[in-house]
């Protein structure tokens, strides 16, 4: 089963990589691109269990390692 | 226990596949305080009779995921965690303080500076706070200009945080300008509050992006960091 995990900035934590991005858009002609926030995305390959088993797994990593909650969201699915 | 004529403290410093700056550390500890250092690998769990552990600076784990995440959990920081929870001193330098936010040993967090650059300069700092094993010999309210480097130095804490550790006098060090003033055009990396450096509750762990360990003898052309190493000495 794969799981995917999608971690963001909180709103509020500024992002120049985003403002940065929306910059270059709008220099090649995007109008209308009013916010970009980066985040990043992490592709799992896990063993088959239970799904739900795989989201309590899935929720104990973003918590410890791959999401630092100070400042990141995350969310995920399991496919 | 004031130290004896003839004792020594004794530093561990703490060395992650990628950290750079433990040499420098060892070198000023040994070769310019002549007292005892010693360096740990992360992958010891037993760390026993030392007096003050360094996380030095560098790149541990090539900074995969985030800064610090992955050194955090290293078999070491289990140790370095219950020597600060005894009230050991602890100082994170640059990565070291960002593996120290990691591991929730100080507040907050270390994020891409605001300009998305690597700065590799000489910045002035305040002494925020002289009440810390670390900063004991500066005075309060003190311009000392330290070398920064790095590329993840921005400071963030959510309002209630930065709050507390404001009313704790928790924040021990602030980028300033050459007169003190800490203005924004003083701030290298967006820090919130031009936060440079801060302490724990209990003061005994001290995370400074700036380096003072490159500032700490006459042949480098600055000494202004010499005495954060002689406070921790002087605090024994």
């Amino acid at each position: 089963m794969l799981a995917k995990v999608y971690i963001t900035l909180k709103n509020g934590v500024l992002d120049p990589q985003g403002k940065a991005v929306q910059h270059s858009l709008e220099s090649i002609g995007h109008k209308g691109v009013q916010d970009v926030r980066i985040g990043k995305f992490i592709e799992m390959k896990l063993s088959d269990m239970p799904k739900a088993d795989a989201e309590k797994k899935v929720k104990n990593m973003c918590e410890k390692l791959l999401a630092n909650t100070v400042i990141e969201n995350y969310k995920f699915e399991i496919v | 226990m004031p130290l004896q004529k003839g004792d020594f403290m004794k530093f561990g410093i703490v060395v992650f596949p990628g950290s750079n700056c433990d040499h420098d550390c060892y070198h000023v500890v040994r070769n310019v305080l002549g007292q005892e250092a010693e360096y740990i690998w992360h992958k010891d769990k037993e760390i026993n009779g030392f007096d003050c552990l360094i996380l030095p600076g560098g790149f541990s784990y090539g900074d995969y995921l985030r800064t610090g995440a992955i050194a955090k959990f290293s078999p070491v920081m289990n140790s370095v965690r219950e020597f600060a929870d005894k009230g050991g001193f602890v100082i994170g330098i640059c990565n070291g303080f960002q593996i120290l936010v990691e591991a929730g040993l100080l507040p907050g967090a270390l994020m891409r500076n605001r300009d998305l650059k690597f700065i590799c300069e000489s910045r002035y700092i305040r002494v925020e706070s002289s009440d810390t094993p670390f900063t004991r010999l500066y005075k309060k309210g003190e311009v000392v200009k330290f070398p920064i480097a790095h590329a993840d130095g921005n400071y963030f804490a959510d309002d209630e945080t930065l709050k507390r550790i404001q009313d704790n006098g928790q924040i021990v060090f602030r980028y300033c300008d050459a007169d003190g003033e800490v203005a924004e055009e003083a701030n290298p990396n967006g820090s919130l509050l031009n936060i440079a450096g801060i302490c724990n509750e209990k003061r005994n762990v001290l995370g400074i992006m700036p380096h003072p360990e490159r500032c700490a003898e006459n042949i480098l052309g600055n000494t202004d960091g010499k005495r954060v190493f002689e406070s921790i000495i002087n605090s024994f």
